[in-house]
């Protein structure tokens, strides 16, 4: 079987923004503009945060990048009246917008805060509308909606590797963040395979999951430690 | 049922369902407008999409939830207490029944508005409706919400059938009454379909006796249900102060609370307003008081076992929710609630003096301030503080949640009135028949406090 997974490297993240923006390009993310973002409606499937530790002078800024963890146990997904939500056999976390009516349950059960939604229709602006990314829709208003782990980007890999009769390598697949992340501090991968780059990085001694005591078994890890 | 003509207070309670009453179109116009307020503020938001209102990430449940839990705990009023008097046979309770019973129905019609209000997209609503389709998708029944579209829609047919069974009897002695003197207008042809065919035969009073005693064993558990599972929207999800196995108990005590505290209100107005002091009396305003009192105390103890739990765990997320109530941002909020859910019901109640109509109706009105405040904190508190601490946020309501707010107060009065018109207040046969039953004991009851006159 196939579980995606991602490893983030918190000692290299230099807290650029890179794969934020690159999020919101590949995957049609709107922009809310100022006045949203000041209440709170800013959308980014992939965000900074920043923490600080100790006193000024001497502080020092930790960055961490959070997107969707992608959780075994998600508990996003039991709450939603009407499985908009639900995990798939290759371990995403995976959003139905067509189904999705917008209680917001979803949201407010996750942990991590990474789920955002559409208070309002999204706008594109010409000539933004030309960059639209074709392969993945555009969300209405009232619908929630957050990181797919660029599901698009599996796909496409996972149908060529289908013609050409062949298994999908590892380091294949590049989701829009870790292609985009000028330190390689994201790396993508099926965590089922022993062998791939994101499971030998989980089995280090860095590695740390988000909120683990929660029990939500996320699919992403953080690599922390060397610094 | 032909039965005797009206008493004089009878025509006290008959009189707004025949003739203008100025006070009832007054009341009745304002509330109008109310509703005029809210169905507006509902369509702007419906044209402009949710975004209108002030919710926001992470605060993604707002006045919508905190109204939704609010009325729903208000539709505890009647039918909870009337059927918990009926079970325990309590005598006081005949002329309370049906205004009790009203505001339930019309305080879950207003509650069950809300979770559509507060959707995305309202229009696709019915996906939460198990209906069959050829593509085989089902609504989740693990989620809490669908418990609540289950639960709710229950105790709602319970609480209607509820309501309109022991009104048939007073419907066919208004019938008769309109037959004698207008037999042809169309109020008659109204009260004589709403009578169902009711002569008032010893067959139809055992079916209806019957009828009455099932619904309200029934209805006791369906509303403890009901507000537990509200309840459980919040304590089934894993976030802090809202993950909590006292909110099932909590929730209903609290719902209870208010509803008794509306009823309280409700009683107030109607006796001021139309003169019925003689059913909702003294004796009725202090039994109830004293039962409001219990569910202050009740309340008060729950909130405070919840907060010291919570405080002496000291867990880091759940700290962030708890300070922000004691100490920080909620804090004139969470006093304020303290003091008219607690101080002022405990300064007030305990007194005899205090549990007068004017007393109780000035509680009542606290509590329910109160307890709004109450669900405003659950709701907004927690989600405020969410465990990533980088993402904590606040809430504003904008004029479209007010709106809507304040209109859903006004349909509440504008339905008590439209049903002041339509049925009298206080049940006419379930008094008759206390005063029946007092008049047959009253010389047994001699007999048995002096047993041995007779003997000599």
């Amino acid at each position: 079987m196939t579980r995606w997974g991602m490893a983030i490297d918190t000692d290299r993240c230099t807290g650029c923004g890179a794969c934020a923006v690159a999020c919101h390009a590949e995957n049609n993310i709107q922009t809310v503009g100022e006045e949203e973002a000041g209440k709170g409606r800013a959308m980014h499937w992939m965000r900074i945060e920043r923490y600080y530790e100790g006193v000024f002078p001497d502080i020092k800024v930790r960055f961490q990048p959070v997107l969707c963890q992608h959780c075994a146990h998600a508990p996003c997904e039991p709450v939603c009246p009407v499985y908009a939500t639900y995990r798939t056999p290759e371990g995403l976390n995976a959003m139905v917008y067509s189904r999705c009516i917008g209680t917001r349950y979803c949201a407010n059960n996750c942990p991590y805060t990474a789920r955002y939604f559409n208070w309002f229709s999204p706008e594109f602006p010409a000539p933004l509308e030309r960059q639209l990314n074709p392969d993945v829709s555009v969300r209405p208003a009232g619908v929630m909606e957050k990181c797919t782990f660029c599901v698009q980007r599996i796909q496409d890999v996972q149908d060529v590797a289908q013609t050409e009769d062949r298994p999908v390598r590892d380091g294949e697949i590049k989701t829009a963040c870790s292609q985009s992340c000028p330190a390689q501090a994201i790396t993508f991968g099926d965590l089922d395979d022993p062998a791939s780059l994101v499971a030998q990085l989980g089995r280090t001694e860095r590695a740390t999951h988000l909120l683990e005591d929660l029990s939500t078994e996320p699919s992403v890890t953080y690599l922390r430690g060397g610094r | 049922m032909a039965g005797p003509a009206a008493s004089v207070h009878e025509e006290a309670l008959l009189r707004p369902l025949s003739s203008f009453r100025p006070k009832l179109f007054v009341g009745s116009l304002l509330t109008g407008l109310l509703v005029g307020v809210l169905f507006y503020s509902w369509g702007y938001q419906i044209v402009n999409d949710i975004g209108v209102a002030g919710i926001n990430r992470p605060v993604f449940w707002g006045f919508y939830i905190v109204n939704f839990v609010f009325w729903i705990g208000i539709s505890h009023a009647g039918t909870l207490i009337s059927a918990i008097l009926r079970v325990t046979q309590a005598e006081w309770r005949r002329p309370v029944t049906r205004c009790a019973e009203a505001i339930t129905t019309f305080a879950l019609l207003i509650g069950g508005l809300f979770p559509l209000i507060h959707l995305g997209r309202p229009g696709v609503f019915w996906y939460m409706m198990p209906i069959p389709t050829e593509r085989g998708l089902w609504p989740n029944f693990r989620s809490p919400l669908m418990w609540d579209v289950l639960a709710i829609t229950t105790y709602l047919t319970g609480s209607v059938l509820y309501l309109l069974l022991p009104m048939i009897p007073d419907f066919a002695i208004i019938r008769d009454k309109a037959m004698r003197e207008h037999p042809k207008s169309l109020r008659t042809l109204f009260f004589r379909v709403a009578a169902i065919g009711w002569r008032g035969t010893p067959q139809q009073w055992f079916s209806l006796e019957a009828g009455i005693r099932t619904m309200a064993v029934v209805i006791i558990p369906v509303a403890i249900s009901v507000h537990t599972i509200v309840s459980w929207d919040f304590a089934m999800a894993i976030q802090p102060m809202w993950h909590s196995t006292i909110f099932g108990p909590y929730f209903v005590v609290g719902a209870i609370y208010s509803g008794v505290a509306v009823l309280m209100v409700a009683m107030y107005l109607l006796r001021k307003g139309l003169g019925i002091g003689e059913y909702l009396n003294d004796k009725v305003f202090n039994n109830l008081g004293l039962m409001f009192l219990a569910f202050a105390l009740l309340w008060g103890y729950f909130t405070f076992a919840e907060h010291l739990t919570v405080w002496y765990g000291n867990e880091h997320a759940e700290r962030a929710v708890f300070d922000a109530r004691i100490s920080g941002e909620f804090a004139p909020l969470f006093w304020t609630m303290i003091v008219v859910n607690v101080l002022i019901p405990l300064a007030i109640l305990p007194f005899p003096k205090g549990r007068k109509p004017l007393g109780t109706a000035i509680v009542g009105l606290g509590v329910l301030v109160g307890m709004w405040i109450e669900r405003y904190l659950i709701v907004v508190g927690t989600l405020s503080f969410p465990r990533l601490d980088f993402n904590a946020g606040s809430y504003t309501p904008s004029w479209v949640e007010i709106g809507i707010l304040v209109g859903s107060v006004g349909l509440f009065g504008f339905l008590y009135f439209g049903f002041l018109q339509l049925a009298p207040i206080v049940s006419l046969w379930e008094v008759r028949e206390g005063e029946h039953i007092k008049n047959r004991q009253a010389p047994a009851q001699q007999h048995a406090l002096h047993p041995a006159s007779e003997e000599a």
